[in-house]
């Protein structure tokens, strides 16, 4: 692959998990003030500061490699959302608490594997930045998975939520594990393992908790995909519309 | 200590001990709710871990542990107030000696 298409390929790479971990960073951020009960409160707050922090990094090298003097700010506050490269999963509204951690340990599973594929990375600094990442997924995916078991074999009422948030996520499933072109060099290159290889361990880990918890995998979703492409849905604009206000009314501000 | 209400949305009380590095001692550092243990120790992870260093964190449900009233202060701790042998500060310790 020529430099300057590897530089091209690796900065759109860096802008999808980058804003993968923005987006889905910003919708824990507004549970603030509104969690369940203090602690989890804090623990939400953990998880989105974890994950701010790691598409800060992301998105500082995809703006590096962009080779246009974008900053990680200049990227998360001036994109509009057909410029987003998220996956539809973390753009999902939060719901209710239920629904926040079933879209939480869907991710956190696929963050895990995720993460431990790429530590063998032909781009060291993707590499040395999965190794970071999979440590604080693992923690996600304990925290995440735990809850579902209390929720899912917890009440009636926890039961039912629980199962309702999996059936309205389910279809936005497939697409954590979908290859595209770019994906295709990326993988010849050894830059990223394929993503079909992680469906399965995905897979096994998310069913078995559900069988643990008394929680049913759907089994007729007709699966969503488009994030990658910049096909969002009308959610994004609304996360956006309030993430970049700030931000857009008084560019270049500093406190 | 939680009222009965709060205990039902909350969880039950527990009390967070942290280690800084192996070998030291778990000091108290507060208190979470949670529902049970495993939760407690990641509330406690949350709450008390994020910043700073520690090797280890203990948790256990505040019922579960057995404390002196005031009432019972002078019955348990006075008599040992005048009898100064008993403090280690009476004893002078060897110069070399650390970590005692």
């Amino acid at each position: 692959m020529a430099d300057d298409e590897r530089s091209r390929d690796l900065a759109e790479l860096y802008v999808r998990f980058g804003d993968d971990r923005l987006v889905l960073g910003h919708r824990l951020s507004e549970w603030c003030g509104h969690a369940p009960v203090l602690e989890e409160e804090l623990a939400l707050g953990n998880l989105a500061l974890d994950l701010l922090d790691q598409a800060t990094v992301l998105l500082e090298r995809a703006g590096s490699l962009e080779g246009r003097g974008r900053s990680a700010d200049e990227l998360a506050l001036f994109r509009d959302a057909s410029a987003f490269r998220n996956l539809l999963l973390v753009e999902q509204p939060n719901g209710d608490f239920a629904a926040t951690i079933v879209r939480q340990y869907l991710f956190d599973v696929f963050d895990l594997h995720l993460a431990t594929s790429l530590e063998t990375s032909s781009d060291r600094e993707l590499a040395s930045f999965a190794a970071r990442a999979a440590r604080e997924a693992a923690y996600h995916a304990r925290h995440s998975r735990e809850w579902t078991l209390r929720l899912g074999d917890g009440t009636e009422e926890s039961h039912r939520r629980t199962q309702t948030a999996i059936d309205d996520l389910w279809m936005f499933t497939r697409e954590l594990f979908e290859t595209d072109p770019l994906v295709e060099r990326l993988v010849a290159a050894q830059v990223l393992s394929d993503p079909q290889a992680l469906h399965a361990p995905w897979h096994d880990a998310v069913t078995g908790t559900f069988r643990e918890a008394g929680l049913k995998e759907p089994n007729d979703s007709t699966f969503r995909s488009g994030g990658r492409r910049g096909m969002h849905g009308e959610c994004l604009d609304r996360l956006l519309s309030e993430m970049q206000s700030v931000a857009r009314a008084f560019p270049g501000a500093s406190w | 200590m939680s009222t009965a209400a709060s205990a039902d949305t909350q969880g039950s009380l527990w009390e967070v001990f942290v280690q800084e590095e192996g070998g030291a001692a778990h000091v108290h550092a507060g208190s979470v709710h949670a529902p049970d243990r495993e939760m407690a120790l990641q509330n406690a992870r949350d709450v008390y871990a994020r910043r700073g260093r520690v090797a280890s964190l203990w948790v256990v449900e505040s019922t579960s542990i057995a404390a002196t009233a005031p009432a019972d202060r002078a019955a348990f701790f006075e008599p040992a107030f005048d009898k100064i042998y008993r403090h280690p500060q009476f004893y002078k310790v060897p110069r070399g000696i650390r970590g005692l």
